[in-house]
């Protein structure tokens, strides 16, 4: 670990950090040339990640650490039909004690004030969220831009995005219009995210690419490239709601565009895989990823979020058996 | 900051340590040490040498000195049990087999466990890799005893096989050859490697358990001096080796003349090929899979990267900063991507070729690495071709990068080598990456893939790695056998040829001179003599007494001519069915000449007539004798191609002036060889009024060669070529053995039989077999998937 990085994981870990303290991604002009043609092979893809999850194991308390740290990480999410101000206010609890006080002593890690990354909600539901976390450096995060599928006029997504602002979200998980990719259509995607970020003002902005929808590698690369050159803070790679979210093979593409884009740019742009991700197990290999493909730095919450909701339910049960010895049951965890 | 915390700052993996306390048990259980599997049962340990846990440098077993009264019990036991194991239905003997695939699954844990003590690799490649694919392998071959009868209709187990296998894969090397021989019908004596005996021994154990009969499986364990006895054993039918081609080399001499089948698996040193329009970072994992692959000691291993100039800057920073990566170590852990070489013997080897090559200017980029038995992954720059680091195989974690500038320069650094094991070439673009697959000559070429591996796709080398393939059907094709002719006379050894003037020559009005036949054209030899030909009432002619320089000219006429090769067949199949027409026109003057030779008026019709008859049957196979598409994994395409070896050299029996030739020459060029063949010494007349059948019949210059004179001299020249790739000879017994032992130099292919045990007029005279013969198999693997 080099020295900035290092210091960055000891301010960190002395308590929760907000995303928003951190140097944003200015981005740069459209330029076709750092991805245009760029080619993604999938097959090869797959094998990389088969042997980056075979091929890295933690156990014991090395194992509870990189639970602790994606705990760190998640950004706890509803985004239903049936979400309420008290169902986020209950999400919100869980986000500022995400683990049950005896694993917390257990670990001892008390005086690390341990909360998730942030909060992730319907533009409605911000000012639950906001209040509910209200004293504390959790995000609120929140979707707009017509989520999922984002086929709105676009006066009405940047609006989306100035209101969840105002409700007093830190950050915008918006969602790419997924035919601006799909025709290569790229200076109106660029365009489009321009405003977007424009918006956003000093929320950062999460980009949301819908891989499932993308299909093909090389389109993620090139969506990945666009939304940080248009200024994104972060890409993500699922709304949760297309019919495949985050698969290794996908965020591998995505984390080498932000590698690739850093090295340009010298931009630092963040990875929020989501969807789909349920178990301590997931939650270990996407970290991995994270290690092997760009270092400890981006394993911090300002760089690396997890989009999830029951992930936390499993990570706890794993983080209790740890402690005590026993397998748990999550019945005597507090839900969400 | 409490101890977690620390962790939580660095986020360290820590240790996550596979637990070995089974394996350490069972090795207690034999504290006394192995003895042999002979028969079905263990020896009493004999004398013993140590088996070291080369990560540890520990002691942890001790096996027995095989010793030539042991290998003379293993091959009694597998004799005795040959002929009822090959005579059992093929379904008894797949019951077999699947019962030993079933029981390496149930006992894969302990079985990669063991592995990864004994040989050093890490444990998620025994576990995830070897152990699996072990069987699979088996499995595979279950089914090959299935439906042997159906598939392989008319042959025959050869009887008692010896194999001798390397370090590297202990128990994957057992299975590619076990498998096979005992789905065929074959028995077998192994001999595991020295350094890494005890799955194989393992193994025998799960055989017992699983009732494989008495003298079925053998293994005797011990040096490689026990490996040269099992090898030179007169009881073996069968040699398999696979290991170093200087091993290789003194195998192919030792079996020379001995009837022994033989199949080798060497060394390489395989060009990795990247493009500027491949996927950099898959083709940087490439290389991870191909080289820093169980620590490098894989005979496939892409060990000489060879990339685009104009991404190589990049690709060389891609491939550095994945060596930050890696992590070499203790291979019992989880969390290891570098295990311990095998053994400090080895690692002086590698340590020794890398400081050569430092000495020539090399540069070298290394991983970290810990203290013992481990060399840390290396990637090599500032080398040339010339460079030991690129010529020599390392055998460890040591790749070289080599820019390149065009495809054309990457074909000729990627053949610039001895050997053709296999191949891995990047790039997106399909038409350039099949263009190159087809050109590399290797056994296996991975498109954007390296070192995949499945039971169901052939393995094995071009040249100097070898020959014989493991795996798929032309892997069990190698442990069958069609049975061969038998003569009833045996072709005895050829007169001293005189090149003196003789006797008065019967003849037409005008002389005829009888020249070689090189490069399409009319030749008169360089040693300036010839030699009359004899016929039933005296001398018929003169012919060139060709010699080494002859076949030194013939060989670099034919090396010219490879276009033959690339063409179409059914480019090919229309020069061989002119040149059918063409002999047709002349039949008559061709029953002439072999009536002067004694023959009948009968017999020189039907041998003529048979002659058409074969060139067309060749003609129509030019188009039809291709290849396969395997099944093995899913979203990957396995081609297995026929493709020529390239120059063979024919050395043509004494009898069948015309047939003899026709039989041997057509197939060879049919699928795209060049040849330089001797004809029939006693009477080449009839081969050299062919030439200019061939002559007006467009088949280019070089693609045919004929040097007539004395055939053994001559066919040692040609055995001895190291331009000459594989060699037919149909001669006496003792030419033959010279022949195998002069093919050793360069590891050609060789065919010997007795020239009088094939009726060249008969059926036995021509088929697939020949084709068989006249190809060999690359298996190009190509996954797809956007």
């Amino acid at each position: 670990m080099n020295a900035e990085a290092s210091a960055a994981a000891k301010t960190a870990l002395t308590g929760p950090i907000s995303a928003s303290n951190r140097r944003r991604n200015p981005g740069t002009a459209l330029r076709l040339e750092m991805f245009k043609g760029h080619p993604a092979n999938r097959r090869a893809a797959e094998r990389r990640v088969a042997i980056l999850t075979t091929g890295r194991s933690v156990k014991k308390e090395w194992q509870a650490a990189w639970l602790v740290n994606a705990v760190r990480c998640i950004d706890l999410t509803t985004l239903a039909g049936d979400d309420t101000a008290a169902r986020v206010a209950r999400l919100c609890a869980k986000a500022r004690q995400p683990l049950a006080p005896h694993i917390v002593e257990g670990l001892g890690i008390e005086n690390m004030g341990l909360t998730t990354g942030a909060v992730c909600v319907y533009p409605t539901m911000v000012a639950h969220a906001a209040k509910a976390l209200a004293g504390t450096a959790i995000s609120v995060a929140s979707v707009a831009t017509g989520f999922p599928t984002g086929l709105m006029p676009l006066r009405l997504r940047l609006e989306e995005v100035r209101y969840a602002v105002e409700e007093g979200a830190d950050e915008i998980d918006i969602v790419i219009t997924r035919e601006h990719v799909l025709n290569g259509n790229w200076s109106a995607l660029y365009d489009e995210l321009c405003a977007m970020r424009e918006a956003c003002g000093g929320a950062h902005m999460k980009a949301i690419l819908a891989t499932g929808d993308l299909q093909t590698l090389r389109n993620v690369y090139a969506a990945s490239m666009v939304a940080m050159q248009a200024g994104a803070d972060f890409i993500k790679t699922s709304t949760g709601k297309e019919g495949v979210n985050a698969t290794l093979p996908v965020g591998l593409i995505m984390v080498r565009a932000l590698r690739d884009y850093h090295e340009e740019t010298g931009g630092r742009v963040g990875f929020k895989p989501a969807g789909g991700m349920r178990s301590s197990k997931d939650a270990l290999n996407w970290q991995f990823l994270m290690m092997e493909e760009m270092g400890r730095e981006w394993l911090e919450p300002d760089l690396f979020r997890l989009g999830a909701s029951s992930m936390l339910g499993d990570i706890e049960r794993q983080l209790e058996h740890f402690v005590t010895g026993r397998y748990a049951a999550s019945s005597r965890h507090a839900i969400a | 900051m409490n101890a977690f915390m620390k962790i939580l700052e660095t986020l360290d993996y820590g240790p996550a340590p596979e637990d070995s306390s089974i394996v350490e048990t069972w090795l207690k259980k034999h504290g006394k040490g192995f003895g042999h599997f002979i028969g079905g049962a263990f020896t009493k340990p004999g004398k013993s040498f140590a088996v070291i846990n080369p990560a540890t440098g520990e002691e942890i077993a001790r096996v027995t000195q095989g010793t030539k009264s042991d290998v003379d019990a293993a091959v009694r036991a597998a004799r005795i049990a040959q002929p009822e194991w090959g005579s059992l239905s093929g379904h008894e003997r797949a019951k077999h087999l699947y019962a030993l695939a079933r029981h390496v699954q149930q006992r894969s844990r302990f079985l990669a466990v063991l592995e990864t003590i004994g040989n050093g690799k890490p444990i998620r490649e025994s576990r995830d890799i070897d152990i699996p694919l072990v069987a699979r392998h088996f499995y595979h071959h279950a089914g090959w005893a299935e439906i042997l009868e159906d598939e392989f209709p008319g042959s025959n187990p050869h009887g008692v096989c010896g194999q001798v296998i390397p370090w590297n894969f202990p128990l994957l090397m057992l299975a590619w050859k076990v498998a096979p021989a005992l789905a065929a019908g074959n028995t077998v004596v192994l001999k595991p490697a020295e350094y890494t005996p005890l799955t194989a021994l393992a193994f025998a154990e799960i055989a017992r358990e699983t009732g494989l009969p008495p003298g079925v499986l053998n293994i005797v364990t011990g040096d490689g001096e026990t490996g040269a006895a099992l090898v030179a054993h007169e009881g073996i039918d069968k040699v398999a080796f696979t290991g170093s081609t200087e091993v290789g080399r003194i195998i192919r001499r030792q079996t020379a003349g001995s009837g022994k089948a033989l199949t080798l698996e060497l060394g390489g040193k395989s060009p990795f090929i990247v493009f500027a329009d491949a996927d950099l970072d898959a083709a940087a994992e490439g290389v991870v899979d191909s080289i820093w692959f169980n620590q490098g000691e894989v005979c496939c291993a892409g060990s000489r990267v060879l990339v685009a100039e104009s991404v190589a800057a990049r690709f060389e920073e891609l491939l550095r900063r994945r060596l930050t990566k890696l992590r070499t170590g203790d291979p019992l852990q989880k969390s290891t991507d570098v295990g311990a070489i095998v053994h400090p013997i080895q690692l002086e080897r590698i340590r020794k070729l890398v400081e050569e090559g430092v000495k020539e200017g090399a540069v070298l980029h290394q991983a970290p690495c810990p203290d013992g038995c481990f060399f840390p992954p290396t990637l090599v720059t500032n080398v040339h071709p010339a460079s030991i680091l690129c010529s020599e195989e390392i055998f460890g974690p040591v790749v070289t990068l080599t820019p390149f500038r065009t495809p054309a320069d990457a074909v000729a650094l990627a053949n610039n080598t001895r050997y053709g094991l296999a191949a891995s070439v990047w790039s997106e673009n399909i038409s350039l990456a099949t263009d190159i697959a087809a050109k590399v000559k290797a056994g296996v070429v991975w498109i954007n893939c390296a070192n995949i591996f499945d039971a169901g796709a052939g393995f094995g080398g071009y040249r100097e790695s070898g020959f014989g393939r493991e795996g798929g059907r032309e892997g069990m094709a190698a442990y069958l056998k069609v049975p061969a002719p038998a003569a009833k006379k045996t072709e005895e050894a050829l007169p001293a040829l005189d090149p003196t003037p003789s006797e008065p020559i019967a003849g037409g009005s005008i002389d005829r001179t009888a020249k070689l036949y090189v490069g399409g054209k009319q030749t008169r030899p360089e040693s300036g003599y010839c030699y009359t030909v004899a016929g039933a009432n005296g001398p018929v002619g003169l012919t060139g007494f060709g010699n080494r320089k002859d076949i030194r000219n013939a060989v670099e006429a034919a090396h010219k001519a490879a276009d033959w090769g690339v063409q179409t067949g059914h480019n090919r199949a229309q020069v061989l069915y002119y040149l059918a027409e063409n002999l047709s026109a002349r039949a008559s003057e061709f029953e002439q000449r072999l009536k002067s030779f004694g023959q009948s008026a009968a017999s020189a019709r039907l041998e003529v007539e048979t002659a058409m008859h074969r060139i067309f049957w060749y003609a129509a196979q030019a188009d039809k004798y291709d290849g396969a598409v395997h099944a093995t994994k899913s979203s990957h395409v396995t081609l297995a191609m026929n493709e020529p070896i390239g120059v063979i050299g024919i050395a043509c029996p004494a009898g069948f002036p015309l047939l003899g030739f026709v039989s041997l020459v057509l197939p060879a060029i049919a699928m795209g060889n060049r040849v330089v063949a001797v004809p029939s010494q006693t009477h080449p007349l009839a081969a050299t009024d062919l030439y200019q059948v061939i002559d007006t019949s467009d088949v280019p210059g070089g693609v045919v060669n004929i040097v007539t004179g004395a055939r053994e001299a001559l066919v040692k020249t040609l055995s001895e070529h190291d331009g000459v790739d594989a060699l037919w000879y149909f001669g006496t017994k003792e030419g033959a053995r010279v022949v195998e032992e002069a093919s050793a130099g360069n590891l050609k292919q060789t065919w010997t039989e007795d020239g009088a045990a094939r009726n060249w007029a008969a059926t036995e005279g021509q088929g697939r077999l020949f084709l068989a013969r006249a190809t060999q198999v690359k298996n190009i693997w190509l996954p797809y998937g956007e």
